[in-house]
């Protein structure tokens, strides 16, 4: 019997516009895009140049720090461009498909009976490894290290997410994930840990070998990874736990089950602003619009890869990220002119709020949320509104003000070692003050990690 | 509400940096905020949030303090025709109605003189207005005696405006409360305004509506605790020297502040407040629990000399500004402890000091006041303590890996 932990802090924020459970395939995506921005940590040094012929699992680019860590190509075709910003800075590699998606040549073979240095070449040989996150920093993990554990969450509770459920399907993606999960077991000292929601039907989670499940109930986040591992064995300083998708643990697999490379996954398109959302079949870095296909007919709307809460915004022609699994359309809030919006009932809008009465209305009631600040920034005023939606061991507005003050002694002793930028997505969600959490972690986490460099 | 909308668009120009206006931005801003939820959007960071904001907040907190503001405002008219006799003679409106005058010019004055200086500072300093004032302007009215002169509300505001929150930062960065900062210095700069038994009922008459008491004797304007402080015992009267009993304090009909005799006035605040969540529920129950406590102690006590002693515990909390202060001013979120364990630890010594500062002080019979700006002053050395208790945890799980 797996352990039980339930989960009491948090926030189920009801948004229309879920995916119904029916999948087909996207439209053929002409180009694809590789931001090296997605993998945070790594400074790219860029290993093509226009004009070359790309297969799948072909080096797009590498860390300058440590160049065995590799990103590479999701399509076969050829590279369109390398476009930098300022400062030379690389924004993406652009790729133009040939739609036949050929794979660079991968051996099969049974991860289990590899030896962990073994797997670890194969993994960073075919860019898999830097889909692999570290705690702390949430960075891209670094090869050199040995992870007391590697964690793993197997549903997503974020707003709109997925269904891991539906996606992965146990008939279909069973041996891959077992062949996945094998691959990673050797790569840490420790063990291999999945979470599963207490609901959950998911058999391919349920059936796995040689893993530690953990069973999780209540609201989001406690499908967030950080608030798993904050339950299950907390980072202390010093330790370094690896993370990684059950998206990319599939990928793993289905390479070593199949001997070629294949990023395909299902992608929830999913908002109010979508007629119809439901789950597409595409690859990290497609187009947007190949997804969309016409699903969404305002103009007024932002696309987001990713979830609301911790997504990234892209335009209507960009990109897929490599780590979304949702894009959400949503109206932009931009032209409300709502007059005396802060004292009126606003019933048909959600808030935590009791001074407003969605919590009257029932807890199955679907909102349609645009991407209004519904305020103006303020500084900390109401206290107890982070801890209210934050079920980790650790005082957030206190680690939040100890990044703003830049105190490393305080940063580390109140626990920044333990969280990552989307445990904090809910505390900004419900901020009357409306501060930008979220970006003030990512800032403290990178400040502490130049520091300690 | 279009054509609002398009003046509004059509006069901003000016308002902005290089405008002929721009020494007015801050206001025009605060205005134009005011009508319209402004239509930014997120840039970085969540992509939707909730319709929380610090208007609505404070907007509820104001809300919550009509009731006893009603309440005040009937209480000083009654207040005065029952001195002068002629209760029996006055309609409810003309009571009602008296007293709307005596206080409606402390509330403009509080206002105009608050949201000036918070209007000034904000353009100064190129930032958006903010809206904690709205609160504390509204407070302090409500803490002061009906006969306290205006032009010292005035001074007192301006005073707690620039040197209790403008100076630290702003709304979220003061450490005591603003409202009781103005009520404090008015009690020791002139303590002859704000004590004693001569400010608290309203003595004359404004636009031929109630009585000019010039004439009249033979009635106590004392508060209750100050009776009971000079008192050789614990009988409270009311102006025209009739005993009362719990019940009419409760319903509070009786000399004191403009805002804070009404037991049940206040507790329909409290419960907007507590209902809405804007105000948190430890702080408030903690500083009741912690008056009670004491007040049953020294009750269980007792004392020859000093009457305060034997007042009941029950009479204790609904006497005085007790009530008012656990309401409105302890739970002020900015000046109490942001850890929920620390503010049941805040609330408690909150109601403990004000009943000991009535006990077992000579100079001024009421406690509330001291009590929550001293505790403002723990506020943050009471989150040390939570915080220091979070950090000792993680570093043993370290030590002890």
């Amino acid at each position: 019997m797996a352990e039980s932990i339930k989960i009491k802090k948090g926030l189920d924020i009801k948004l229309k516009g879920k995916a119904a459970e029916t999948k087909s395939d996207a439209l053929q995506s002409q180009f694809f895009s590789m931001r090296p921005d997605d993998f945070h940590g790594m400074t790219p040094k860029v290993a093509v140049k226009e004009g070359d012929a790309v297969k799948v699992g072909s080096v797009l680019f590498y860390d300058k720090a440590n160049p065995d860590l590799k990103v590479v190509s999701p399509c076969s075709g050829t590279v369109e461009a390398v476009n930098r910003g300022e400062r030379r800075k690389v924004l993406d590699i652009r790729l133009k498909s040939d739609g036949k998606f050929e794979s660079v040549p991968f051996e099969k073979a049974q991860p289990s009976q590899l030896s962990s240095d073994e797997v670890k070449k194969v993994l960073l040989e075919s860019g898999f490894f830097a889909f692999i996150n570290q705690r702390p920093f949430d960075v891209v993990a670094n090869p050199n290290d040995a992870p007391k554990a590697i964690f793993i969450s197997g549903f997503d509770s974020a707003p709109l997410a997925p269904s891991y459920d539906y996606v992965f399907d146990y008939t279909q993606c069973k041996d891959e994930l077992q062949l996945g999960i094998d691959a990673l077991a050797k790569l840490t000292t420790g063990k291999v840990y999945v979470s599963i929601h207490k609901d959950s039907a998911a058999r391919a989670f349920k059936e796995l070998k040689g893993v530690a499940i953990t069973e999780f109930e209540g609201p989001h986040p406690a499908g967030n990874v950080g608030v798993q591992i904050n339950h299950i064995c907390p980072i202390n300083k010093g330790d370094i736990v690896w993370t990684i998708s059950p998206y990319d643990v599939v990928a793993i697999g289905s390479a070593f089950k199949k001997g070629a490379i294949d990023f395909s996954r299902l992608v929830a398109l999913v908002g109010s602003s979508v007629s119809k959302p439901s789950y597409y079949k595409t690859y990290p870095g497609a187009e947007i619009a190949s997804v969309v296909k016409g699903q969404v007919t305002e103009e007024n709307v932002r696309y987001i890869s990713g979830n609301p809460l911790t997504g990234r915004q892209v335009s209507k022609d960009g990109f897929i990220g490599a780590f979304a699994h949702q894009i959400t359309v949503i109206p932009e809030g931009n032209k409300n002119n709502e007059m005396f919006g802060w004292i009126m009932p606003r019933l048909n809008k959600f808030s935590t709020s009791h001074s407003y009465f969605s919590w009257l209305l029932g807890s199955k009631k679907e909102y349609v949320a645009d991407t209004n600040i519904n305020g103006g920034e303020r500084a900390f005023i109401m206290s107890g509104e982070y801890d209210a939606v934050f079920p980790m061991d650790i005082l957030p507005e206190f680690l939040v003000k100890a990044i703003m003050d830049k105190d490393i002694d305080k940063m580390e002793q109140l626990g920044i070692y333990e969280v990552a930028p989307e445990d904090f997505a809910l505390c900004e969600y419900v901020c009357t003050s409306k501060i930008e959490t979220q970006r003030i972690v990512r800032e403290g986490l990178d400040y502490l990690r130049k520091e300690l460099a | 509400m279009k054509a609002l909308r398009n003046f509004l668009d059509k006069v901003k120009p000016n308002f902005e940096e290089g405008g002929k206006l721009s020494a007015f931005r801050s206001v025009f801003d605060g205005f134009e905020t005011f009508l319209f939820v402004p239509n930014t959007v997120s840039k970085s960071g969540t992509h939707i949030h909730d319709i929380i904001d610090s208007k609505r907040v404070m907007s509820f907190v104001v809300i919550a303090l009509i009731p006893a503001l009603l309440f005040g405002m009937y209480n000083v008219g009654y207040q005065n025709y029952l001195v002068a006799g002629t209760l029996d003679q006055a309609s409810f409106m003309e009571v009602f109605f008296y007293g709307f005058l005596a206080v409606l010019p402390k509330i403009i004055v509080s206002y105009v003189v608050g949201l000036g200086i918070e209007f000034t500072v904000a353009q100064w300093k190129h930032e958006e207005i903010q809206e904690g004032f709205l609160v504390s302007g509204m407070l302090i009215p409500l803490i002061v005696p009906v006969e306290c002169p205006l032009w010292i509300i005035a001074v007192a505001t301006a005073f707690a405006v620039i040197f209790a929150k403008e100076i630290f930062g702003g709304t979220g960065y003061n450490i005591f409360n603003v409202a009781l900062i103005t009520r404090a210095f008015l009690f020791f700069a002139y303590p002859t305004k704000m004590s004693g038994d001569q400010v608290w009922i309203a003595k004359e008459s404004i636009f031929g509506l109630g009585n000019d008491l010039a004439g009249v004797d033979g009635y106590t304007g004392a508060t209750a605790l100050g009776q009971v402080a000079t008192g050789s015992s614990t009988t409270i009267t009311n102006a025209v020297n009739q005993a009362v009993d719990l019940k009419d304090m409760i319903i509070g009909l009786m000399p004191g502040s403009i805002g804070e005799t009404s037991v049940i006035a206040i507790m329909i605040g409290a419960v907007i407040l507590l209902v809405s969540g804007v105000a948190n529920w430890r702080t408030m129950i903690s500083v009741f629990v912690g008056g009670a406590v004491t007040a049953f102690l020294f009750n269980a006590i007792g004392s020859e000399s000093n009457q305060v002693w034997n007042l009941d515990w029950m009479e204790h909390l609904c006497v005085g500004g007790f009530c008012f202060g656990a309401v409105f001013m302890a739970t002020d979120p900015v000046t109490s402890p942001r850890t929920n364990s620390g503010k049941y630890i805040f609330g408690f010594l909150i109601g403990v000091v004000a009943i000991v500062i009535r006990c077992m002080n000579p100079g001024y019979p009421e406690g509330m006041m001291l009590a929550i700006l001293l505790m403002n002053l723990f506020a943050a050395l009471i989150d040390y303590c939570f915080v220091q208790r979070n950090i000792n945890k993680r570093l043993n799980r370290l030590n002890n890996k």
